[in-house]
């Protein structure tokens, strides 16, 4: 573990791993960095907060801190899904520049697998148009035969929040 | 060993920018014709710390802007000169000058250099008329001087601990004159068996001979051990070496008493530092509650550990359940008050402020100030003086009439500013009243029909005329002055403190003046809370924004234009929020009748919440919301409750905000529809 963050402050190395967590989402194989992963539970009842946007389910208690709940699917606009034994809720550290670390949850249908994957190995995602929203991807992974969807959770969840506050503001 | 000095730098600053506070206050006093020589002295300290601080830290433009300073204020000290208004306003300028220095070195940047040389110019000029008059005195100082003096030191045995040097105080005596002599007294050296290697035993007795400096510079050698020594100077006589002087070394210990007592005063202040100073008394208080926890805790976990169970032992566990319920909330008390401080630390720039102000309005204006002991939280307090400062420049350029027009009304020339703070059940109520003019309600509507937020034919109170000026994009200022009309409006003011879980407001009369009142939460940390359900959701409402909660008599509801309900409530009309279509819940019942209506207020509004139940009160840690997610509308924060679920706590002056804005697009819709 300690030697995958080692390998990852030297961008030059040719054998740099980076760990990926994964999760299932309708479907698809999607990855974040396991760096940024604080935990993982299962999915519980939220508090909910008036006038947000459908895909923040609302807030939970995590050791005394208030930490808001995003639902991947609805955040994706996917086909919503009853949650079930499977569905669990990521706890992930999210960086934005300019403001403190903040810690957020988003809910996804169930995790995979940890990889350990070469960093060249993710290739950045063709342009799909405007037919498939790709600016929170990462690019895409291949293990295994397995297609991953390496997200961007930094700018996905930052921006995820942008978006509610520009729709206030209207 | 070397030693990091920049580890001291944030004490040393915050010590300045208290030094600076004290020498502005002291002065202004002398300004105001009271010469009073401990007042002198304590200005005179305060330079003298920040020149010698400044030395030892390499800030050699401060300290040499300090020196020309304290030179002018020794003279003062010393009767030398008359304390006279035009003295006072440079040394005023001056403090403002070392300021910006200070700030511009903790911030990195450039120092002002022409403002600098300026002020320093004006001292020295200052100084240069002075010398010519006073020149004989001076002369015989040095004359007295030149048969040298005999200086002696004798340090506490302690000296050494403190980090001074002995062989360095006497390195620097010697610099001072051309030949010295030193005696060493070594009587009390105990034998080697039993001495310490860190203490000191030996007094010296040096005799400088020609010496051609002024006690006071040999007192500023030993400056920074005064207080760990006996030290006396007497200058030479004629050819003995013994004259039994008055023993100026106990004069100095007296001396130094008031000022650490002022530094004991001043303890806790500092504006935007993250440390905290805390009175002792305090801490120790803090530490006696949590032995009295520790002495419960041990008691019940008796109760853990006994086998049998009955009755009595019940009864005797309650007890102490009770017990430990009293000492958390003692303690959770104790611990607040460490981050309380009083809000004098928010006021003492007043009247500087009305000073520099008032001469640049040509107004004659007097502050009066009271409750500056009440304390408030220390965050609360930080952030409070902006505000605070735009209410009190209001007051000053928009209340207070010019003397001619004061006269003319029949008023005293002089305008009077009351700044007050008070505790009000479990809030902090600071009042900025004026006996100027007051508000002018016609300009306030035309202003406001002029700007559209008002319909001309919109009937209003008094009041409600007044709250406008807190409304956005609002300015009464006929003339833009430098003072207010920057931009910064009541709006942002009234922001500020709603920040804070606060409210203002404003009540006038026309010709006898305006009162604004601020109304603060001790703290931003802890609330009381009244526990609402909403559906299958837990709101929390303050306690202190609660006026009454009542069962719902359908006789009283009325409907005003279709949408807008209003509750009779004792001849007063109060408009009914549900709050489940304001925030989108489903509730267990629409019909008003089935549930409850809480009264609150904020800001002077009234609004009936229409809720499912009430569900009790207890006290509520709030957490911001903003940490991991942001602010919403309507919400002051979270909560979590005794079952680990999160509770969201209701902002009330939001809440309303929320339902006007909602009764407004409402409004426009039909409006809509009808066109």
């Amino acid at each position: 573990m300690s030697e995958t963050a080692e390998d990852l402050g030297q961008p030059e190395s040719e054998k740099e791993f980076k760990e990926l967590l994964t999760f299932f989402l309708a479907g698809e194989e999607y990855g974040v960095d396991i760096l940024r992963v604080q935990e993982i539970k299962g999915w519980d009842s939220v508090t909910n907060i008036p006038n947000t946007p459908e895909y923040i389910r609302g807030v939970i208690n995590i050791r005394g801190s208030i930490v808001p709940i995003i639902d991947m699917r609805l955040r994706f606009t996917l086909e919503k899904k009853e949650y079930d034994a499977t569905t669990v809720v990521i706890i992930l550290n999210v960086v934005s520049k300019g403001n403190a670390d903040r810690v957020m949850g988003v809910v996804v249908d169930a995790v995979s697998d940890v990889y350990n994957v070469p960093v060249n190995d993710v290739k950045a995602s063709p342009d799909f148009g405007t037919a498939v929203d790709t600016e929170f991807v990462t690019g895409l992974a291949t293990i295994d035969g397995k297609m991953i969807i390496v997200l961007d959770i930094d700018h996905m969840l930052n921006a995820a929040e942008l978006a509610v506050v520009d729709q206030m503001a209207e | 060993m070397s030693i990091d000095l920049e580890q001291f730098h944030e004490t040393f600053f915050e010590e300045s920018f208290e030094g600076l506070d004290i020498m502005e206050t002291g002065l202004l006093e002398l300004e105001h014709g009271e010469v009073d020589l401990e007042n002198i002295n304590t200005i005179f300290r305060s330079a003298h710390s920040i020149k010698g601080g400044s030395g030892t830290f390499g800030f050699t433009a401060v300290a040499e802007f300090t020196h020309d300073m304290e030179t002018l204020l020794d003279q003062m000290r010393n009767g030398e000169r008359q304390v006279t208004v035009p003295v006072v306003e440079t040394l005023l300028g001056s403090v403002d000058v070392l300021r910006s220095m200070l700030n511009a070195i903790r911030d990195g940047s450039e120092i002002d250099v022409n403002n600098v040389s300026q002020m320093t110019a004006s001292i020295k000029g200052i100084l240069g008329v002075e010398d010519a008059a006073s020149g004989a005195p001076e002369v015989e100082k040095y004359a007295q001087a030149a048969k040298g003096w005999v200086v002696h030191f004798k340090p506490y045995v302690d000296i050494l601990k403190t980090g001074n040097d002995t062989v360095r105080l006497l390195r620097e005596l010697n610099s001072l004159a051309d030949q010295t002599e030193v005696t060493v007294d070594n009587e009390s050296l105990p034998p080697l068996t039993e001495l310490e290697p860190e203490e000191c035993y030996q007094s010296w007795s040096i005799k400088l001979i020609g010496a051609e400096v002024s006690e006071d510079e040999i007192r500023e050698v030993f400056a920074w051990v005064d207080d760990e020594c006996d030290l006396k100077i007497e200058a030479m006589a004629e050819d003995s070496s013994d004259s039994i002087a008055a023993s100026p070394g106990e004069e100095q210990s007296e001396e130094e008493l008031p000022e650490k007592r002022s530094v004991e005063k001043r303890a806790g202040k500092s504006t935007e530092s993250s440390s905290i100073r805390v009175n002792i008394s305090k801490v120790d208080e803090l530490i006696n509650m949590v032995g009295e926890l520790v002495i419960t805790q041990s008691m019940l976990s008796r109760f853990g550990e006994s086998e049998e169970f009955n009755d009595s032992t019940i009864e005797r566990l309650k007890d102490g359940l009770a017990q430990l319920e009293g000492h958390t909330r003692e303690l959770q008390e104790s611990v607040m008050r460490i981050r309380m401080m009083p809000i004098s630390f928010a006021f003492q720039r007043f009247p500087r402020l009305v000073h520099d102000l008032s001469t640049s309005f040509d107004k004659k204006i007097e502050l009066i100030m009271t409750g500056e002991t009440t304390e408030l939280d220390k965050t609360v307090l930080e952030k409070i003086g902006d505000p605070l400062v735009h209410l009190v420049r209001n007051s000053l350029d928009h209340g207070i009439e010019s003397p001619a027009e004061r006269i003319k009304a029949g008023k005293s020339e002089t305008g009077v500013i009351n700044l007050s703070a008070y505790h009000q059940g479990g809030n902090i109520v600071i009042q900025i009243k004026d006996d100027g003019a007051g508000l002018n309600k016609d300009k306030i509507l035309t202003k406001a029909k002029e700007k559209g937020l008002v319909n001309s034919d919109e009937r209003m109170t008094d009041d409600q005329v007044y709250d406008l000026i807190f409304r956005p994009g609002f300015s009464t200022a006929d003339v833009v002055s430098d003072i207010s009309g920057r931009g910064v409006g009541m709006d942002v003011v009234r922001r500020n403190i709603r920040e804070l879980g606060g409210a203002v407001e404003v009540k006038s009369k026309p010709g006898e003046g305006s009162v604004f009142t601020i109304r603060l939460p001790l703290t931003l940390a802890i609330l009381d809370g009244q526990l609402v359900g909403i559906g299958d959701e837990t709101y929390i409402l303050p306690v202190i924004s609660i006026i009454e909660s009542l069962q719902v008599k359908s006789e009283n509801i009325n409907a005003v234009a279709g949408n807008a309900e209003v509750y009779r409530l004792r001849e007063e009309y109060i408009p009914i929020v549900r709050l489940y279509q304001i925030f989108d819940i489903k509730p267990v019942s629409t019909e008003l009748d089935s549930g409850l209506l809480v009264v609150v207020e904020a800001e002077g509004k009234k609004i009936a919440i229409y809720v499912d139940d009430l569900l009790g009160q207890q006290q509520v840690v709030i957490k911001s919301l903003e940490t991991n997610f942001r602010k919403i509308e309507g919400l002051s924060g979270a909560t979590i409750l005794g079952d680990g679920t999160v509770a969201l706590i209701i902002d009330i002056a939001g809440l309303i905000d929320l339902y006007q804005k909602d009764m407004a697009s409402n409004v426009v819709s039909i409006k809509g529809a009808a066109a």
